[in-house]
């Protein structure tokens, strides 16, 4: 008896030790952010920094201004939001509640394996196919811009929001359902007015999670969007939050205030990141607690 | 016993850390051009395998690198421009370690097959912005790039004399990039090191002169560059040092100079 609780309080053990090995990465990728992130801003000045509209670190007089990445993430997460979920979501109703188990599977098939995709191959199609497709459909003389962005970062959304939202929408119980019915709702009104709302919050962290997703994305968008550092604008070369670290981070030498820059761009990124984690466990409490 | 053993162990290695550590022979200090990062690291690593002997690199600018050869701060300086006469005159020496050529790359496509380098920098920095001035098809032109800090971007930078005055459409971050969307665009014009360049793209010969190993080692394809080594004339290098720069100029290393992007010079 004595010998099997040690056995217990052992592997007890291990799995305490395992679990912190996650706890501990997270705290040593923040406290490493901060500290490496703090000494540019402090240097260059919070406000210039965070509001300065030109970015060029390595001219003779280097200027720091992250307006036009922060402003470009914005924009092109928002606008990846704005393609990919009313696609997502009623792909998500449709598959739950009105295709068939066959259809289903197919569909569900292709959705994983869209989210098995690497980014990079992503990025190349896009590099390949869509940039050129854009110069020609809209007349513009390069096809690297934010709408390009855009529509990779959606497409690539898709699989989170459409496998999240599947799951709200099924967790819905039958009786729900089969009342509407029973009193006289189509199937269409059923769907929309009783399924939808009584999966919104899993609904809502499908978009959240989708953002995450696009925010963070960096190979894809570094392949299609140009990398200036403009200004957002749809038809414009621009540089996102992500890309501008990888994109300089390999020839910065360390400790130079070019590198340091870096870093404190990697630390808006991650704040940005956290606040969309708070949000997403924001909704899943409020669902858990109904 | 055992617990004796390990601690001598441990003050053996901890003496060879110390001695290896000081100024004396088993490793070359180089320090300088940025740009010269995948040369030097590529003559480093066999030279290491060679004869066992390290090789460190300080990427710090050709500028530094200069600089902390007079200072002695560096066995070996590198500078990716011909020296100075004032810095000659302070007692330094170059030797050119070879030559990077950059080739100016434009659509298959594209009826412009010659511009000179005045015309060059025109169009990068904003002034020609339609190919029809230049004598190509009536479309805007497309300005390819690489981004901040990459070494083909300064040399090409620092030859059409155009520092951050660019105004690019696009900032890539490899050659392969480059080359690819250059290949996919009918207006665009881009730069890559000339050993990367391949069929999907068309090279502008510059000046009426085609690019080649030829053409830029006896210096009449002007977009290219030296890379030099620096060293403190009529003072002799340490051993290993010497026996690094003797490796590097001499045939043997013309190949992984090749591997490398840019052309040997000896």
């Amino acid at each position: 008896m004595k010998k099997n609780r040690s056995f217990e309080n052992i592997v007890h053990g291990i799995f305490l030790v395992l679990g912190l090995i996650t706890v501990g990465s997270v705290l040593l990728i923040t406290v490493y952010l901060i500290i490496s992130g703090i000494p540019a801003i402090r240097e260059i000045g919070l406000f210039d920094f965070l509001f300065g509209k030109e970015w060029a670190s390595t001219a003779a007089e280097p200027k720091y201004g992250i307006l036009p990445f922060i402003l470009t993430s914005v924009y092109g997460t928002a606008g990846a939001i704005l393609i990919g979920v009313p696609i997502g979501f009623f792909t998500a109703v449709y598959l739950s509640k009105v295709a068939n188990k066959k259809v289903r599977a197919v569909i569900e098939a292709a959705v994983n394996l869209l989210a098995g995709i690497p980014s990079v191959v992503y990025g190349l199609v896009g590099m390949l196919v869509l940039v050129p497709a854009i110069r020609e459909i809209f007349n513009v003389p390069d096809g690297a811009s934010l709408l390009a962005a855009i529509i990779v970062l959606a497409i690539m959304i898709l699989p989170n929001i459409i496998k999240v939202s599947i799951t709200a929408l099924d967790a819905v119980p039958k009786e729900y359902e089969d009342a509407s019915l029973a009193l006289g709702a189509t199937a269409t009104e059923t769907f929309f007015k009783v399924s939808v709302p009584a999966a919104k919050s899993g609904i809502a962290a499908a978009v959240v999670l989708g953002v995450g997703r696009a925010i963070g994305e960096a190979m894809a968008v570094m392949m299609v969007a140009g990398n200036v550092a403009n200004m957002p604008s749809l038809f414009e070369s621009v540089r996102f939050l992500t890309t501008a670290v990888a994109s300089e981070m390999a020839y910065s030498s360390p400790g130079s205030l070019q590198r340091n820059a870096l870093f404190s761009i990697a630390l808006v990124l991650f704040l940005f990141i956290m606040l969309i984690n708070a949000t997403l466990n924001f909704f899943l409490k409020r669902n858990k607690e109904k | 016993m055992k617990k004796n053993i390990s601690l001598l162990v441990l003050t053996i290695m901890l003496a060879c850390a110390l001695v290896g550590c000081g100024a004396s022979g088993n490793s070359v200090a180089t320090d300088g051009s940025t740009s010269m990062n995948k040369v030097i690291g590529a003559l480093g690593e066999a030279f290491e395998n060679e004869t066992g002997i390290t090789v460190t690199y300080n990427a710090t600018g050709s500028g530094a690198g200069i600089q902390a050869v007079l200072e002695g701060r560096c066995d070996i300086g590198l500078s990716s421009r011909d020296l100075k006469d004032e810095e000659k005159s302070k007692g330094l020496e170059g030797t050119v370690l070879a030559y990077d050529g950059i080739a100016i790359i434009v659509n298959p496509n594209n009826p412009v097959s010659d511009l000179n380098v005045e015309t060059i920098a025109k169009i990068y920095t904003g002034e020609i912005m339609n190919w029809k001035e230049v004598g190509g098809n009536d479309a805007e032109i497309v300005l390819i790039g690489r981004e901040a800090g990459s070494g083909t971007r300064d040399g090409f930078e620092s030859i059409t004399d155009t520092e951050d005055k660019c105004k690019y459409r696009q900032e890539l971050t490899s050659t392969g990039d480059v080359i690819t969307t250059v290949a996919s665009n009918p207006a665009a014009i881009g730069y890559a090191s000339l050993a990367s360049v391949k069929d999907t793209v068309k090279a502008l010969s510059v000046g009426g002169v085609a690019v080649s190993e030829a053409t830029i080692k006896d210096g009449s394809y002007v977009v290219q560059r030296p890379f030099v080594l620096v060293t403190k004339k009529g003072v002799a290098l340490s051993e290993s040092a010497q026996s690094f720069f003797d490796y590097i100029t001499s045939e043997a290393a013309n190949e992984i100079i090749s591997v490398a992007g840019v052309v040997p010079a000896n």
